[in-house]
């Protein structure tokens, strides 16, 4: 059995001509983490650049309306960049820079991730291509834009469902044919080894922080933490940390869609089965021949057919729990937070805050819960007002 | 003696690959025979995935085209036992690890075994993870292609050391695909192969003239051919038998004068 698993998911299944790029990765990254000034470099950018630690707002309005736990919020929105993507790009970039490479790719579902790739790329002076989906690129043109601007090359995706994984099936395309100079900034924690493991140590920050804070703030900690998954990097990020504590809750929001009883969802726990595909074992939507099934989501960021391995192992070990949240639910709850709190969240984080609604009531007044928010929703107004019938275009 | 080795036993092959329900398994059946009456050695038939990582457009797009049409794992064997009736030339599956993995690893063998299926490619399953499926296959007969890459250097040995039926030198970097050109240094890499192993090398990716053909026959055993027979075959449809024919027959010429 190869190398990085999670009871029995997780693994390498990738073709041979990445393997020694694998392996030389792995190698890197297992030098660079314990070396000091590679590790002062990252804090440095965490603190000065992208603005580290973030936030834990407590919710006051939030939590009296809703009457139950104190509703504690990881405002990872509030990074540059908008999202958490940042802390794994940062990371990984600095990583590929320290390797020798002076070009990254990656793929990009909403946008989020590739713009803070594009971002890290301007920052180090590397050579930046992302690859997209033709429905993403149309419906967060914003984001492409955006990612111009800071000079990197978006490819559109046309083969497939043309979402988030033939992005990633062409990124994985485009990394086999030039290795030599070149660094995959996967953004989840999924893919083969070392991926999963590198993304969740450079998003463990966001557990770690939100930890240290609530029990200073609480002097205990939280009955339950929620994060959205698509490949699941906030979740795993806010999870890592707290999965020790066997008593905090670790609760990850699926993209339900339109109902896990429709075929137009991405529920992978509710509705996924075991299968190998994007170089991991871990659960898919596929369907009796092991194809991969199209999935949908309101949210580009969740509209992934897959699932992190370790996300996978937690479930099975029972350490956490899935829950699916539908289209209606995250938007309603991205109008709720937005003005309860003011807070404009993104979609994505719309689903844990979704749960968090229906939780919250539910915890006594002593406990407290946290939500990661992890990204801000600028990029979806257009796109919500469009589900409500406003027609807006970016 | 083994069906592949035979095949490599009266000199340099010609190994051509087709995705199976491509326009329709009719058609699949009638390009296979018309492959070996051409003189083809082996054939490799691709079952078809929803995401083939590996594949450039080209062959991605027969995939789509093969799922669209309706074929299944089971319709790839029923193609299978249909070219049985008529032939035993030796067959060896390309797929990636997914579908054989939902069909289970030991049905899926057993079902190899008895419709004689010689042997089974899987781009996405290198040698750290074959574990779980090699010992399966082998005890149902069937072989496990190993790929060596241009980025394989020192795992060469390691890979071929372990290799059964043949080895599929990959010729290029990236996915499969026509190609102007082939760069790698595919004769020492086939010599390190040798140095281990006295199993068969043949060479695959890029390859679509008869020059390039005979180029890589010479400085290995064998050349496998993909993109330029699934183009043939996206050209001429239900109706490329003849096609798929002469080109066979012209590339099989050119390798055997290498």
């Amino acid at each position: 059995m190869g190398k990085g698993r999670y009871g029995k998911f997780g693994g390498q299944y990738i073709s041979e001509t990445l393997m020694n790029e694998l392996i030389n990765l792995e190698q890197q990254y297992e030098y660079y983490k314990n070396d000091k000034s590679f590790n002062d470099e990252l804090n440095d950018l965490l603190k000065n650049y992208a603005g580290r630690p973030s936030l834990l707002y407590y919710a006051q309005r939030m939590t009296k309306d809703l009457g139950g736990a104190k509703i504690y919020l990881k405002r990872e929105d509030l990074n540059h960049t908008g999202s958490h993507k940042i802390n794994n790009v940062l990371g990984q970039v600095l990583l590929a820079k320290k390797m020798g490479k002076t070009r990254v790719i990656a793929e990009t579902g909403a946008g989020q991730h590739g713009v803070a790739t594009a971002t890290a790329a301007a920052l180090f002076g590397m050579e930046c291509e992302i690859f997209m989906g033709k429905v993403d690129t149309d419906r967060q043109a914003l984001n492409v834009y955006r990612m111009e601007l800071l000079g990197a090359k978006v490819h559109a995706v046309t083969s497939g469902t043309q979402t988030l994984k033939d992005a990633v099936n062409e990124t994985m395309r485009e990394w086999s044919s030039r290795v030599h100079d070149t660094h995959y900034v996967l953004g989840s924690v999924m893919g083969p080894h070392p991926f999963p493991l590198i993304v969740r140590d450079f998003q463990s920050v966001i557990g770690k922080e939100a930890k240290a804070e609530i029990l200073q703030r609480e002097g205990k900690l939280p009955a339950a933490v929620l994060a959205c998954v698509g490949g699941g990097s906030n979740a795993m990020g806010m999870f890592h940390a707290f999965v020790p504590d066997k008593g905090v809750k670790l609760i990850g929001c699926e993209a339900a869609g339109k109902g896990i009883d429709t075929d137009m969802h991405a529920a992978t726990m509710a509705k996924g089965t075991l299968g190998i595909f994007h170089g991991m074992k871990s659960y898919f939507c596929q369907d009796g021949n092991g194809q991969i099934a199209p999935v949908y989501s309101i949210s580009a960021g969740l509209d992934y057919p897959g699932i992190g391995p370790e996300h996978a192992y937690l479930r099975d070990s029972g350490r956490a729990t899935y829950v699916p949240v539908t289209d209606d639910e995250a938007v309603a709850a991205f109008e709720y937070l937005a003005k309860i709190e003011g807070i404009i969240c993104a979609i994505e984080s719309a689903h844990a805050v979704a749960h968090a609604i229906k939780l919250a009531p539910s915890l006594s007044k002593d406990d407290s819960i946290i939500i990661c928010l992890s990204g801000r929703g600028d990029k979806d107004v257009a796109a919500i007002a469009r589900y409500r019938g406003v027609q807006i275009y970016e | 003696m083994s069906k592949i080795k035979q095949a490599f036993a009266g000199g340099k092959a010609f190994i051509p690959f087709l995705t199976a329900g491509d326009p329709d398994a009719e058609s699949t059946v009638k390009y296979i025979l018309a492959m070996q009456r051409a003189g083809a050695d082996i054939v490799e038939i691709g079952i078809p995935f929803s995401d083939p990582t590996a594949e450039g457009v080209v062959i991605q797009d027969a995939n789509i085209r093969a799922l669209k049409a309706g074929m299944t794992t089971k319709g790839v064997f029923d193609i299978v036992r249909r070219v049985r009736q008529q032939s035993d030339i030796p067959l060896v599956f390309l797929t990636y690890i997914n579908p054989v993995f939902h069909y289970g690893y030991e049905k899926f063998f057993t079902e190899c075994e008895r419709l004689q299926v010689d042997g089974i490619i899987i781009p996405d399953m290198p040698f750290e993870e074959k574990g779980e499926l090699a010992p399966i296959a082998a005890a149902h007969g069937v072989d496990v292609i190993s790929l060596i890459a241009p980025t394989s250097q020192d795992r060469i040995k390691m890979i071929a050391k372990e290799a059964t039926g043949y080895v599929y030198a990959v010729s290029s970097m990236g996915v499969t695909g026509v190609r102007q050109n082939i760069q790698t240094d595919l004769k020492s890499i086939v010599n390190s192969i040798r140095q281990v192993t006295d199993v068969p090398v043949a060479i695959g990716f890029g390859i679509s003239t008869p020059e390039q053909a005979a180029a890589m026959a010479k400085i290995s055993d064998g050349a496998i051919v993909g993109s330029a027979i699934v183009k043939i075959i996206e050209k001429y449809g239900k109706n490329a038998e003849q096609a798929v024919y002469d080109y066979t027959y012209k590339m099989k010429q050119a390798v055997i004068k290498a």
